[in-house]
Formats: C-alpha cells, sequence, structure tokens
C-alpha cells in the first residue's frame, strides 16, 4: 500500500475534483490569518489585515491563497511521494522563508476546515480522514528538509 | 486568551442553533475524532465505537451537553466544568494533546452543518471557545 490506500485515493480524488482551487486557497489562507493571527507575521507587506473583512477581502491574500493551494494541488498528483514532491519547496520555507513547520499543520487543519464548510455531509468522517492524512503528509514533506 | 463580547455572542446565537441537534452534532464530532486519528481509540475499549452505536450516540450526547453546560456559563467555564476538569485529571487521564483533536472534529462537525454561519469570525470564536474548554478540563492535572 502506498501512502493512501485506493480506497482514500478515491474519496480525495473525487472530492477534490470538486474543488475550486483558486477560491479555496484564498479562502483557506484567509482564515488562517482570521483565526490565527500570528501568522500575520509573514505577510508584513500584504497591506490591511485590520479584520477578518479585510483579510477575506484582501487581493494580495488572495492570490497567495491561490499559489499555495495551487501548489498543494500539484502535491496531490504525486501523493506516493510528496517528500520528493515538495523537496524545493521545503528548502525555500526553510532557508528563504523561515516558516516554522507548525504553520504547515495549522494550514492543512484550516483547509480540512474550509472543505467541510463547502462541501458539508459530503464532507463525511471517511473522507475527512483521508484528508487528515493527506495535509499531514504535505506538512511532513515541507518540513522534511529543514535543517 | 479569553473570548471577546462579539465572539460571546457568536457562540450564544449559534448554539441556539447547534442546541437544537446538539447530541448528533456531539456523535458525529466523535465519529470524526476515531475515524482520523485512530489512536484515540485506545481511551475507549470498553465501547462499541462502530458508526451508528448507542455507546456513541451516548457519549456524543454527554460532550454536547458539557458543551452546552460551557456555553450557558460562557463568562465562567471553569466554574461550570470543574467536576468535569477533576475528572479528567484524575480518573481519565487523556492526554492532552487530544483535546486539540476533538477540537478540530467539532470545528469541522459545525463547519459542515450550519454552512451560512460559519464564517472566518464564527470559526475564530468557535476555535478560542472550545481552546478555553480544552484548558479548563486539563487545568487540574498537575
Amino acid at each position: 500500500m502506498g501512502f493512501l490506500t485506493a480506497e482514500e485515493k478515491g474519496l480525495v480524488n473525487g472530492l477534490w475534483g470538486k474543488v475550486n482551487v483558486d477560491e479555496v486557497g484564498g479562502e483557506a489562507l484567509g482564515r488562517l490569518l482570521v483565526v490565527y493571527p500570528w501568522t500575520q507575521r509573514f505577510f508584513q507587506s500584504f497591506g490591511d489585515l485590520s479584520s477578518a473583512d479585510a483579510i477575506m477581502g484582501n487581493s494580495k491574500v488572495k492570490a497567495h491563497g491561490k499559489k499555495v493551494l495551487n501548489s498543494f494541488s500539484d502535491g496531490l498528483k504525486n501523493i506516493d511521494d510528496l517528500k520528493g514532491a515538495f523537496a524545493k519547496l521545503s528548502e525555500l520555507h526553510c532557508d528563504k522563508l523561515h516558516v516554522d513547520p507548525e504553520n504547515f499543520r495549522l494550514l492543512g487543519n484550516v483547509l480540512v476546515c474550509v472543505l467541510a464548510h463547502h462541501f458539508g455531509h459530503e464532507f463525511n468522517p471517511q473522507v475527512q480522514a483521508a484528508f487528515q492524512k493527506v495535509v499531514a503528509g504535505v506538512a511532513n514533506a515541507l518540513a522534511h528538509k529543514y535543517h | 486568551m479569553s473570548l471577546t463580547k462579539a465572539e460571546k455572542a457568536i457562540i450564544l446565537s449559534m448554539w441556539g442553533k447547534i442546541s437544537t441537534q446538539a447530541d448528533a452534532i456531539g456523535t458525529q464530532a466523535l465519529e470524526r475524532l476515531f475515524a482520523s486519528y485512530p489512536q484515540t481509540k485506545t481511551y475507549f475499549p470498553h465501547f462499541d465505537l462502530r458508526p451508528g452505536s448507542a455507546h456513541l450516540r451516548t457519549h456524543g450526547a454527554k460532550v454536547a451537553a458539557a458543551l452546552g453546560d460551557a456555553v450557558r456559563s460562557i463568562d465562567n467555564i471553569a466554574g461550570a466544568l470543574s467536576k468535569l476538569s477533576e475528572m479528567h485529571a484524575y480518573v481519565l487521564r487523556v492526554d492532552p494533546v487530544n483535546f486539540k483533536l476533538l477540537s478540530h472534529c467539532l470545528l469541522v462537525t459545525v463547519a459542515s452543518h450550519f454552512p451560512a454561519d460559519f464564517t472566518a469570525d464564527a470559526h475564530t470564536a468557535w476555535d478560542k471557545f472550545l481552546s478555553i474548554v480544552s484548558c479548563v478540563l486539563t487545568e487540574k492535572y498537575r
């Protein structure tokens, strides 16, 4: 068995196919900055982050969220080798961006909340469990090259 | 960390809706917990944890009732949950890491059931509230 069972792959790909990656990316990054305001430390140049409305409507937040989630989406295509898929990004986040890997775990869980919000009952316990594995795998892959 | 007036208002207003399905919400949160984090099942070797089981429904209802108590005494959650706090410290001794896991699953359950209400501000309010409840339940551990 690879990282996910065949059934889990089915559940993840089945749902992900319906996700508007650009929109969900902006939503997830926005909620990260609202719910865990200390994460704003990485985005001092993003302009107005003074309220939930300001953050959720901020065009830089949306653009960056889109970038992040498209990268996550690409990673999903290499689900059995997430470490390989995210090796370069891992180095970047450590050496240039200096991001504590805990933030990857926070964003992963916010993404799960956003998916639950969008898909409601379709995001059932089994689908959630598969996605929890995915976000944990991506977070670990992004932390893998840290030194 | 404490709740602002606005956050308390959000929690109270959403609880009005949640309470009509409180048992189902509590039960589903537990189902999500056991599916996503199978290690949490180690605290329930004596339970039938299959989805739909009577054990799950009874325990889910208990969890929901405790949250209801906390909401109704939102200005004194420590007071409202004092007995439960002692039980977790001296009897249940659930490792503190697990409160984050259940809190996350409760958040996911609320998000999936109340899409119109689960705004970014509501997400924050609930995350903080559950954090406070978790703190209260572990504050007598040592």
